[in-house]
């Protein structure tokens, strides 16, 4: 058995590797040592806690294998462009394990020691760390589910998504109807009627086809507002657990209810947000425990998830508050469609899209969502190849929202083996878009909507756009003319100067990629 | 001190820490950076490796605290392995 102090010196060591790792991640060429330092970090803090005291292994076996084959297999498995859907998930195991911990340390508390010799700073944080962790799991969950496609939609399911969808819904009922019936012995038959209604009231939630409904705002409201009251009665009197398990309930209707109304185009704020949740709730346990490194490494994670969400936000021209509480839509002053398009979109083929690229200099690639729904990655490499046998200087300009989650297609053009200097972001490339030759967005809308500079408007407006309407030539590869997330117009398609070339964005670029060889 | 002072300056001045070390993360890297941060959440498993473990707790405690190790090493391996995956593609190819 390893001295308390041996043990904290090696979390303090643990603490510093994961602070030089995240420090790694500055640069391309030595994340991947960051992140292995930072492995290390973790390994030490666990096996220096397993050295720690004398334990019982059986369970502690059964968790880890299970853990690190379930694991092992979906990062091995995942594929990229379902990236921002693992690491939904991911933060939501993070906030289950943290309300599980704080949960079994209150219950073991309670067994050990008399209610009054409670710490308030244990009972505080556990309440924290239970509503915390609650609001990370069912928000994530549902963050998961909505990237996934089988939350909040009308469309058929797949098999396995009516699985995943009814099946979670119907667990979480049964568990919460079996736990609330079994206990209404020791604690009384409005807790448990409680226990019993947050958890039917979160399956029905999640088994609802619309992401909208009336009275949201006030559900939301609510559920916050008797999760905090529970909070308080769990640190008055910490002995009746199942006050906590309650509050947890009520909490999770929260975490349901505020991601459900959050749409695509927001998707990358509340998985940032989410990803902080999970730190803060890391941190809360921390506090629980009295253990310095849950703490060190939770508050790094909170921050580094609050940058991302403060630059989402800002990517968006929106507040925090509005991307939680707002809607996004077209407003009575949008232009009509047909009246921005009637008449002035010019279609274009393959072949004359190869024809443009005849002393052609620069070229500046668009991409958004639709490319990592068509997969068309490796597919743009190639034709960005072709460009550049024949003396042509390609970049990628990518919009900080483009896509799912923050960086998402930086992964995707990476996977496909472009090179990070040619993936120039916004703000370095737009200053020189005048001297791009030919612009080729492909999968994205709004984030190269010029209303957004014009119309002050427009639900968009002051959002910061790929100037993409300033190159010479711009060609929009698109199913139709159908609008983005925001749900306005783009008059970009109506300009003189753009091209439309209607097809899946995979097969568009593989048949320009055909012309160029041919011509 | 106080034991909770000690722990709220570690918790403030690590918050700080984390700001300035997060901010020069490139645009680029917040992908891996989502990932690689959420493996490091997954520290709350030495809490529960502690409870699953510890002898004289009921067996609902320890089962509760089962599952708590299985999620957290979820994350733990499954987020330090996606990272790697995803900055091996980052390196420049020579």
């Amino acid at each position: 058995m390893l001295s308390p102090n041996i043990v904290n010196i090696s979390y303090l060591f643990a603490a510093v590797l994961f602070i030089i790792g995240l420090k790694g991640l500055a640069h391309p060429r030595t994340a991947v040592n960051g992140n292995r330092l930072a492995a290390l970090g973790m390994i030490v803090a666990i096996v220096v806690t397993l050295l720690s005291g004398k334990f019982e292994w059986q369970y502690i076996i059964i968790g880890v294998v299970i853990g690190t084959v379930i694991g092992t297999i979906t990062a091995l498995k995942v594929k990229m462009t379902a990236m921002p859907e693992m690491v939904g998930l991911f933060n939501g195991f993070g906030g289950a394990a943290s309300v599980l911990v704080a949960g079994s340390a209150l219950v073991a508390a309670m067994q050990h020691i008399a209610t009054g010799e409670a710490s308030s700073q244990m009972k505080i944080a556990t309440v924290a760390s239970g509503i915390i962790g609650s609001v990370t799991f069912f928000g994530s969950y549902v963050a998961f589910g909505k990237l996934a496609e089988f939350l909040a939609v009308r469309w058929k399911l797949y098999t396995w998504q009516k699985i995943i969808k009814y099946g979670f819904s119907l667990l979480v009922i049964a568990g919460a109807a079996w736990f609330g019936v079994a206990s209404i012995e020791t604690s009384g038959l409005p807790l448990s009627i409680g226990l019993i209604a947050s958890g039917l009231l979160i399956g029905l939630l999640l088994m609802s086809r619309k992401d909208r409904f009336p009275g949201m705002d006030i559900v939301k409201v609510l559920s916050g507002l008797v999760a905090v009251a529970l909070g308080v009665l769990v640190v008055m009197n910490p002995e009746n657990t199942m006050l906590f398990w309650v509050m947890v309930g009520a909490a999770g209707v929260l975490g349901v209810i505020l991601t459900l109304s959050i749409g695509g185009a927001d998707m990358p704020v509340v998985i940032a947000l989410l990803n902080s949740y999970s730190g803060l709730a890391a941190a809360a346990t921390g506090f629980v425990i009295n253990n310095n490194v849950l703490i060190i490494a939770g508050s790094l994670v909170g921050a580094s998830g609050v940058i991302l969400t403060k630059i989402m936000c800002k990517a968006m021209n929106r507040s925090l508050t509005n991307v939680l509480f707002g809607t996004m839509g077209p407003t009575s002053d949008t232009p009509d469609a047909d009246d921005v398009y009637a008449g002035k979109v010019k279609a274009t083929s393959a072949e004359e899209i190869a024809m443009l690229f005849d002393g052609v200099r620069r070229v500046a690639i668009v991409p958004g969502y639709g490319m990592a729904v068509a997969q068309a990655q490796h597919a743009v490499r190639d034709l960005a190849t072709q460009l550049e046998q024949r003396g042509i200087q390609v970049d990628y300009a990518i919009h900080p929202v483009a896509g799912r989650m923050p960086g998402h297609m930086n992964v995707l053009l990476a996977e496909a083996n472009v090179e990070y200097d040619k993936l120039k972001e916004m703000d370095e490339i737009n200053p020189t878009m005048e001297q791009v030759d030919i612009a080729i967005v492909i999968g994205a809308n709004d984030v190269v909507n010029p209303v957004a500079r014009t119309d002050p408007n427009s639900p968009i407006a002051g959002m910061p756009i790929i100037d993409v309407d300033k190159a010479r030539t711009v060609i929009v590869i698109k199913r139709s003319l159908s609008p983005g997330f925001a749900g306005i117009p783009n008059p970009l398609f109506a300009n003189d100067n753009t091209l439309m070339f209607f097809n899946d964005g995979k097969k568009a670029i593989l048949d320009i990629i055909s012309a160029i060889k041919e011509s | 001190m106080d034991s909770l002072v000690m722990l709220l300056t570690v918790f403030v001045l690590a918050i700080f820490v984390g700001f300035e070390v997060i901010t020069k993360v490139p645009p680029t890297l917040h992908t891996p950076l989502m990932s690689g941060s959420n493996a490091i959440s997954g520290i709350t498993i030495i809490g529960a490796l502690v409870l699953a473990g510890a002898i004289g707790n009921s067996h609902l405690t320890q089962i509760m605290a089962c599952v708590a190790v299985v999620f957290a090493t979820i994350n733990v391996v499954g987020g330090f392995l996606v990272t790697d995956r995803m900055l091996k593609m980052f390196k420049k190819k020579d």
